[in-house]
């Protein structure tokens, strides 16, 4: 198993958010999270990569069998975690080409090996770049900085495809883009998509997993996966909406 | 969630200096304390013409009547000024004609700060960068002195400049900084010691960037260089300053006195890496760095620009300024200052707008960490005839942690009603947000904050030198770098 939580509760601030959130993930499937507003995606994907602002304050997530609390932000990435973020964070003054080529030697460095030389390095980032159909330019630009909505998303699919991680977690990937962009987000992922890796896809569209067929859907509601099934779950959401469960929990 | 940011900011912004290493070198020192007598030793000593020795005791005379001025935003222990020695000079055994007879000891430690005064060593097709190479009160050596006087260019230690060309030093020295200015001006005009001299001919190119570099070596002395840099009509000098100090309990003086002057259609680019010991994470320590450095265009369509990275001394109280006399001139300052533990920084500049059309940025960008304290002090004057003149000023303050303090004192005169002056302020903090979304792709948070830092910084960098750009980069981090849990 490469991704098991169990019984995780975490909060902020004394706040709990998830309470009790049970998941599985293997190697070789897709996992689509959908739920309101507010329910606590987003900070579920913000906990397995250990943002320290949330207190985990039960349970435990395990990856390739290890307990990931011991782990720093950082070594959680460098051994294949990798968010897509829903609102990604601007760095003015630092190119993409920097930032990544950054990222991609400390990464070997912690797999014990020599930084990528700068011609490979750029290589790399072409093909990359052709994967997720982003012009040139883009990448000499500050991360993020006056990025429009649609091109912030890319530019986290891009970076996807540079550190190739063993379980991907994109939140909201699929918010913002236009039917073109949505194509090339979702054929990036198709792309990458390998036997030994997994990805977690949170979205409230159905309209993505007609690009990116998941495995499983899961539905989380006020801080708990409540109900789980095939792609056809996702069909009846998008019918009937949210109060069902909402009834159904009550 | 703040708090959380801070507490990798405090782990991360406690590092260590570098270059805090003594070089164990034989040394001349003068009697520790001032008087006129010193004066007359370090006059000597440099074999110096009467106008020089005149110069020094006027200079020292009109100190005695000044106090040291109290408007900076800087806490500074009282000066003992019978304390200091004001001149130290490693001992030569003979005059020098080649790099092998440099002591080898010398060489040595400017090797270990990635000096190079070898000029064999220059790399292939780089145009090489020519050094003067100034330990503590002296100049050890100028690289390419030669070639350059192919050009008719002069580039020498002031020592030298006063023995071979008195008649230049006469004419500029003090036309710029008289020694009235101020209270470190005077003491530096009564004791200075060495620095480096340009002179760029007529129309001339300079074809290599020209470098200085200070090191002070010896205790309990006080370093006063002086640079005087001439660039005649139409001619272009990229000229960079260096700088670095062992690591030590006591406070040191650096006191130190740069003028330029650019004549019509003349253009000098100045750019200081500015790395004196900082002190430690106490506050114990460092190099008091009072410095006055001004620049004149003089004459119509002259430019002068200040680049400065400032991320060491215990003090710094330095505003690189220009005088816009001529017509359609052109004045830049490009700062970054970085504090850190109990760092104090005064900084900015001065731009006095007295030719018509001139045109004047300012750049500022301060950081700070720590417990220290970052002030910029700038002022833009635009005077009565200076009509359609221009400034824009623009000054930011990272904050990296909850102790430390950013000021601004920008002060703004205009004296016509056809110039424009702009000016914008930011303070910002490296958020948390920046710090995660860094660490999620692999970056360590000490990587991050060197990222994100030298990314606030770019403007500025992006300025200097390329030989200076990758150094200072570097050092960016370095003085904000320490050992994260
Ligand atoms: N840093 C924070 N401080 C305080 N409350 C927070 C913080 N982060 C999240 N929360 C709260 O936790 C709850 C869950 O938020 P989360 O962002 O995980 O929701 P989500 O399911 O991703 O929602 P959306 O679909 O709108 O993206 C919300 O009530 C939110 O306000
Ligand atoms: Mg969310």
């Amino acid at each position: 198993m490469l991704l098991q939580i169990k019984n995780l509760h975490a909060g902020i601030h004394g706040k709990e958010i998830l309470r009790g959130v049970n998941l599985d993930v293997d190697k070789g499937e897709i996992h689509a999270i959908m739920g309101p507003n507010g329910t606590g995606k987003s900070t579920l994907a913000s906990v397995i990569a250990g943002r320290e602002v949330f207190d985990v304050t039960a349970g435990e997530i395990l990856y390739k069998g290890k307990d990931l609390k011991k782990l720093s932000i950082e070594d959680r990435a460098r051994e294949g975690i990798f968010l897509g973020f829903q609102y990604p964070v601007e760095i003015p003054g630092v190119s993409i080409t920097n930032f990544m080529r950054t990222a991609v030697n400390e990464v070997r460095k912690f797999k014990g090996l020599d930084p990528l030389p700068g011609g490979e390095f750029l290589r790399l980032m072409e093909e990359k770049k052709r994967l997720v159909e982003i012009t040139s330019n883009l990448t000499n630009r500050s991360v993020n900085e006056g990025f429009s909505g649609g091109e912030k998303k890319k530019n986290e699919i891009f970076q996807m495809a540079m550190l190739e991680p063993m379980l991907a977690i994109l939140d909201e990937t699929d918010s913002g883009l236009d039917i073109d962009a949505l194509r090339i987000v979702a054929n990036g992922v198709n792309k990458l998509r390998r036997p030994d890796n997994a990805f977690v896809v949170i979205t409230h569209y159905q309209r993505l997993l007609d690009y990116i067929v998941p495995d499983f859907v899961h539905v989380l509601f006020e801080g708990r996966i409540v109900k789980s099934g095939g792609k056809e779950l996702a069909l009846e959401l998008e019918e009937k909406g949210y109060d069902w469960i909402k009834k159904e929990q009550k | 969630m703040e708090s959380e940011a801070n507490n990798i900011l405090e782990e991360v912004t406690q590092g260590d200096y570098k270059y805090g290493f003594v070089t164990d070198i034989e040394t001349e020192y003068a009697p520790v304390g001032l008087s006129e007598d010193t004066i007359r030793y370090i006059s000597t000593k440099k074999n110096e013409p009467g106008f020089m020795l005149e110069f020094r005791l006027k200079a020292y005379r009109h100190w005695l009547t000044m106090v040291q001025p109290k408007w900076a935003h800087l806490n500074i222990d009282p000066i003992n000024f019978q304390e200091i020695i004001f001149y130290a000079a490693p001992k030569k055994k003979k005059e020098l004609t080649s790099i092998d007879e440099v002591d080898p000891e010398l060489l040595a430690t400017f090797n270990k700060l990635g000096i190079s005064l070898d000029e064999q060593k220059k790399l292939a097709g780089v145009a090489g960068v020519a050094v003067d190479a100034v330990i503590d009160s002296v100049s050890v050596k100028t690289t390419f002195s030669e070639t350059l006087s192919k050009h008719g260019i002069i580039f020498c230690s002031f020592s030298e400049a006063v023995q071979n060309h008195p008649e230049l030093v006469k004419q500029y020295m003090g036309s710029v900084v008289p020694y009235t200015d101020n209270y470190f001006a005077a003491l530096n005009s009564a004791v200075f010691s060495d620095g480096s001299f340009c002179f760029i001919p007529k129309g001339v190119r300079c074809p290599m960037e020209l470098s200085t570099y200070f090191r002070i070596n010896a205790a309990n002395t006080g370093q006063f260089e002086r640079t005087l840099i001439v660039a005649e009509e139409g001619a272009y000098v990229s000229y960079m300053e260096g700088c670095t100090a062992p690591q030590r309990d006591e406070n040191q003086l650096h006191a130190a006195i740069v003028e330029i002057i650019a004549m019509k259609d003349a253009e000098v680019k100045y750019s200081t890496v500015q790395n004196w010991y900082p002190g430690d994470k106490n506050g114990l320590g460092g190099i008091y760095n009072f410095v006055t450095k001004r620049g004149i265009c003089k004459g119509n369509n002259s430019k002068i620009s200040w680049t400065q990275v400032e991320t060491g001394s215990s003090i710094t109280w330095k505003y690189p300024s220009c005088i816009l006399l001529g017509d359609h001139s052109v004045g830049e300052f490009y700062s970054v200052a970085v504090t850190n533990n109990y760092q104090q920084a005064d900084t900015g500049t001065k731009m006095m707008h007295l030719g018509k059309n001139t045109r004047s940025t300012i750049i500022s960008k301060g950081i700070s960490a720590g417990k220290s304290n970052n002030s910029y002090r700038g002022l833009v004057r635009i005077s009565k005839n200076a009509i359609n003149s221009r400034n824009y000023s623009q000054c930011d303050s990272l904050l990296l942690g909850a102790k430390c303090g950013a000021h601004t004192w920008p002060y703004i005169q205009v004296d016509n009603k056809s110039s424009i002056v702009e000016h914008e302020a930011t303070t910002s903090k490296i958020s948390e947000d920046q710090l995660f979304y860094c660490q999620q792709r692999g970056i360590s948070a000490e990587s991050a904050i060197g990222l994100i830092v030298n990314g606030y910084a770019k403007e500025v960098l992006k300025q200097l030198p390329m030989e200076f750009a990758m150094e200072a980069q570097k050092l960016l981090s370095i003085s904000l770098e320490g050992s994260v849990g």
